[in-house]
This record gives structure tokens, sequence and C-alpha cells, in this order.
């Protein structure tokens, strides 16, 4: 796969001939420098962006053939993502939060509230169910934001540097919380630079300017 | 892959979320931005009915000012190239036996001139200051118990029945309040209550004294000058009782057309000219109140698009700046078609409080007040015409408006790339 910019009269190759497979319960971290291109290949395998060039496949399913609308039915059943700035909805309680995508899957209102108290209760977030995001920490807002990625079950999490903006310790608790995941089966997808956090995953993607220089074990 | 649902489950699915989003950013929302949404909306609803309602009212007022202070609401004027209502006492007669049938006046009319410096010995070239009027003869008190423009005098009296000697001269033909100097619109100087006037019918002359100045803003009124019916018909030689006008009033039991038809079936037409209110109005009247009508229309419908373009500009806004939050919604897999309905519910959801409150002022606030104090304009005593059913279309349209105005901005939002949108690029 490939993802070209363009930047005036340069072409920037910020995804540069990428292949790679992960299998079914898989904990994989993408790890490289700033401006590697980490974000940008999982901003593609999330479908929030299209590849210049080559194929996506999930589940069995050539993602690249979907029309956008098909792609944001396929995002909303199949995927999980979650921003480094957690993303969450002002607006909306964290329960709520959680509750969207699942309304969007057409569940009742009460069912989608009882699966989203389950998802918040995964990520030990029940007794803040409904607390605004404003009222909410930084760890907190990003536990917010992985029971709204996993609220519906997922195929795959997609987690974009999800630690980033946290202090040591609160990073600690969200990387038990996608380990506690990992162990129960489901498949992650995570960006980060730190090298402490990806040694706990089961497989480790190196890139450097865009390229995948390294791709093993921990 | 799961099973996707049918289109019109999508479609049920996208409104309940575009709702459940809609209602929690309105619940949410800062509550001085949402107040002052509403408050631009209230004024918006109320440009909308308000201005073409005054604009109609104005014209309105006059139509109701000359219904009530002329006419009445059926009037019996003389058949054209006829002097005066034929037979008029069989035919007041009829009139006063028929359903529907409350009070009438009866009025001699008869043209002639009043000059007001009619002692002074002017210079040959100075012409006199007259001007030609409508001499109307009354009994005052029935015709006050008709029209009741014993109230619209607004300097001295009314005429009692001994008034003999007096006149009640109307606002139009004098320059007081009417300070009007053309050659082919004459008015008099200098007269006031207590003002000697000569009055001239034919070759007939009376000296009178003014007893009061009368203005009700029906021109039909306010050019006449009024004096004692027996009076009158000395000095225009009317012993006959045949009278010019009779202005009828009538209850709720029977429409002023309906009136008319009854008359007409009962062979008055043969003597008089039977009209509704409606029917003699003047001709300009008529079209100043098609003008008005029009021009309301047009001030309407630029308020309507003022209206429209508030509405995209609050949407257009409170979309822009939340690119963000739209972003994140389609990431999360949040159907554009949910997003685009939360921001018109959003939108109806405003306009629908702007109408509500607007509709409170107009209904329990302004119509009413309006109506007790009409708006003083120079011709007519202007109230507020604002219907329910004219003021439901209006809200229907306003609603329409807000629809598209709502829909446009959130489309040009939600069509910006996602990640573009999340990433704030």
């Amino acid at each position: 796969m490939k993802k070209t910019f363009q930047s005036g009269e340069a072409i920037i190759k910020a995804v540069d001939d990428v292949s790679f497979d992960v299998r079914e319960g898989e904990f994989v971290s993408i790890t490289g420098r700033s401006g590697s291109g980490k974000s940008t290949l999982l901003y593609q395998l999330g479908l929030l962006d299209h590849p210049t060039e080559g194929t996506i496949h999930i589940a069995g399913v050539d993602v690249g053939a979907l029309s956008t609308k098909e792609r944001t039915a396929f995002r909303l059943s199949e995927l999980g993502y979650i921003f480094q700035d957690y993303a969450i909805l002002p607006s909306l309680t964290a329960l709520e939060n959680v509750m969207v995508p699942l309304l969007m899957q057409g569940l009742s209102k009460k069912d989608a509230e009882t699966k989203a108290l389950g998802a918040l209760t995964r990520v030990g977030l029940a007794d803040r169910m409904h607390n605004l995001p404003s009222q909410l920490s930084g760890g907190q807002q990003q536990r917010v934001a992985i029971a709204r990625a996993i609220g519906h079950n997922p195929k795959i999490i997609f987690a974009d540097e999800p630690t980033a903006n946290l202090d040591t310790e609160t990073s600690r608790t969200i990387l038990d919380v996608f380990l506690d995941l990992n162990r129960r089966g489901q498949t992650i997808i995570m960006v980060t630079h730190e090298e402490e956090y990806a040694r706990l995953t089961d497989r480790v993607l190196l890139l450097a300017d865009g390229v995948l220089v390294r791709d093993s074990k921990p | 892959m799961k099973k996707e649902n049918p289109k019109s489950s999508q479609l049920k699915i996208a409104l309940s979320v575009g709702a459940f989003l809609a209602l929690r950013d309105l619940k949410r929302a800062n509550k001085w931005t949402t107040g002052l949404i509403i408050f631009v909306m209230t004024l918006t609803f109320l440009n909308l009915v308000v201005v073409s309602g005054i604009l109609v009212g104005l014209i309105e007022g006059s139509v109701e000012a000359n219904k009530k202070f002329y006419t009445g609401d059926v009037f019996v004027s003389p058949l054209l190239e006829h002097e005066y209502i034929d037979n008029s006492q069989d035919v007041e007669k009829i009139i006063r036996t028929l359903p529907g049938f409350v009070d009438l006046t009866r009025r001699y009319a008869v043209s002639g001139t009043v000059v007001s410096n009619y002692k002074e010995t002017l210079p040959k070239d100075v012409k006199q200051n007259q001007t030609g009027a409508l001499i109307t003869g009354i009994n005052p008190s029935e015709e006050n118990n008709v029209t009741g423009i014993a109230d619209k005098i607004i300097r001295g009296e009314f005429l009692q029945a001994s008034d003999t000697e007096s006149i009640v001269i109307g606002a139009d033909i004098l320059y007081e309040f009417t300070p009007i100097e053309s050659p082919s619109y004459v008015t008099l100087k200098n007269v006031t209550v207590g003002s000697r006037v000569l009055l001239k019918i034919g070759d007939i002359e009376k000296e009178v004294t003014v007893k009061g100045i009368i203005k009700s803003k029906a021109g039909d009124v306010d050019a006449r000058v009024f004096m004692l019916d027996s009076e009158l018909r000395k000095l225009a030689g009317r012993g006959d009782f045949n009278v010019d006008e009779m202005a009828i009033v009538i209850d709720s039991s029977v429409t002023a057309e309906r009136f008319k038809e009854i008359l007409l079936a009962s062979g008055v037409g043969k003597d008089a000219r039977v009209q509704t209110y409606e029917d003699a109005q003047p001709k300009f009247l008529k079209d100043i109140k098609a003008t008005f009508a029009l021009l309301g229309n047009v001030i309407g419908s630029i308020g309507l698009v003022v209206a429209s373009i508030t509405i995209f500009i609050v949407v257009f806004v409170n979309a822009i700046t939340r690119r963000r939050y739209i972003g994140i919604l389609k990431g999360i897999g949040v159907a554009p078609l949910a997003i685009k309905y939360s921001y018109v519910l959003q939108s109806l959801l405003y306009a629908g409080c702007g109408v509500l409150l607007g509709g409170l002022i107009v209904f329990l606030g302004l119509k009413p007040l309006i109506q007790a104090h009409p708006l003083n304009f120079p011709f007519s005593d202007g109230i507020l015409v604002a219907t329910i059913p004219s003021t439901l279309l209006k809200a229907f349209i306003l609603f329409i408006a807000t629809i598209i105005a709502g829909y446009i901005p959130a489309r040009i939002v939600v069509k910006q790339n996602t990640l573009d949108a999340i990433l704030g690029r």
C-alpha cells in the first residue's frame, strides 16, 4: 500500500509500499519516529482515508472497493477507532458517547444503554457514566473513547497513540485495558512511539520514512 | 460483514440518532447562546408577521374608519344620474323591516361653498378664501347613534338638535390641519371653532358659526361640512324628505352582502343604489389596499429571505465551529444523514421556539395593545392585522425556509473530508 501527498512540486511518500497481514486476536503495534508515517498508515487501515495505491482487506472484504456509504457502515460495524486526543463528544455524557455507535447500528435506546454500560464497566468507568467529558480527567476520557470503540464488539480496534497525552501511570492503566481486551480475543492495532509499550504487544512493525523496516516479535 | 439494514430502517435509525444528538446538543448548549439564537428567531418571525401586518393594518384602519364613520355596513345612495334616493321614506321603511337591521342614519348631501374671509374687503385681484365642500345635513343624535362621529370631534363640540346656526367642519378642508396650498385643493385659513363662515348653496347664502372640527380619518367625513338636516333642507329647497345617503348598521346574524341581496330583492334597487361597505369604498382606498397588500407581500418575502439567511448563518457558524465534532461523528460511523438531520432538527427547534414566542407576543401582546391603542398614522388609525391562518402560513413558510437554510450549511460541513475535519486541517 502506498500513500503520497503533493506538497507544491514535491511528492511526499508518507507510506511507501507497505505490506503486512494481521491475524485475528493479534495485538500489533506500529512504531517509528515522528513523521515516519505511523498515523497515516493507521488512517488508511481504519478507513478514514484512501490509499494512493494498493488494497486493504479486512475480514475478507476489499475495503478499497467499498463506496463511501459502505465504508461508513463497515467502519461502524467492524472497526473501532481510538484517537490520540480522545475525540469524545463534549455535549454527551460518557454513557451517551458510548451509546452513539450502538444506536447507529439500530439498537434500541435501552439495549444501547445496557451495552454501553457494559463497555464502560470493562474499562472501569461505570461510576462516571453520567459525567460530561469536561468532568473527566484525560485518562478517563481516553477510557471512554476505548469503551466507545469496543461497545459494538468490532473485529479490529485501531488506536492512534492512545497514551500520547497521558502521564505514565494513566498510560499504563490504558495499556492494561488494551492487554485485557486482547486477552479476551480482541484484535488491536496500535500506533505508539513508546518502545516500552510496543514491547508489551504481540508484534511490532517499525516504520521509517514511510517504509516498513522491521516486522518483529518483541 | 454484518447484515445491512433495509433503506427505510436506515433512515429511521439516522433520524433517531439525529434527534438523540440534537436534543442533547440543545440541552447542554450555552444558555446565553441558545437564548440569543431564539431571540433572533423571534425577531425574525415578528418581522415577518408584524411589518406586513402593520402595512395591511394601516389601510385596514382606513377601511374600518370609512365603514364605521361613513358607510355603515350597508350604504344606500342615489342611482346614477339621480339627485337623491327616490321614495326615500318607503325605502327606509323596507330597510327597517329586514332581518338583521339594527339602525340607520339619513343624510342630505349638497354641493356648496364655504367662504372664510367674506367680511373682509379684498383688492380686486385677490380671491376670497373659499373652498368647495359637500354640505351634509344630518339628524345629530341619529347620526351619532349609528356612526359615533361625535367622538371624533377634535376641537369644539358636536351638533345638537337646536344648533340651527352652527356647523361642524371637516379637518381636511382646514389649512390648520391640512396645510396644502394647491390651486386644485384649496383649504380654509384662519378658521377654527367660533369662526363665522359663509355657506353658499347655489344662490342661497347663510352665515354660520363653526361649532366643532371633526377628524375621523374617513376621507368622506373629514372633507365635509355638517349641519342640521332641517336647515339644509331649507337652504337647498328640499321639502320632499328624499335623502341622499343612508348608512345602515346590521347585526352579526346576517352578512352585509346578504343584507344587500335581500334589500335589492325587495325592490329597492329601482329607487337607490345599494352597496356593502366594501363596494362603497372609494377607488383610491381599494387601489391603495391592493398596493399595500402587494407591498406587504414584498416586504414579507424580503423578511423571509432575511430569516433564511439568518438561520443559514446561525447553523453554518454552529456547524463550522464544530467541524471536528462532525468529523468525529463520521469517524465513529454516524451516517451523514443523521448529522444533517441533527442540525436541521436543531434549527427547527430554534425556529419553533421563535415562532412560539413571536406568536405569543403578537396575539397576547401587540395585537390587543394596538387594537386598544391604534397607531396614529396621518390618514388612518393603524391596527395590526394578523389572523391565525395567515400567521400559521408564515410559520409554515418559516419552517420550510429553516429546513432548507439549516440543511445546506450542515451538508457543506458534513461533506468535508472526515480525517481533515477530525485533525482540523
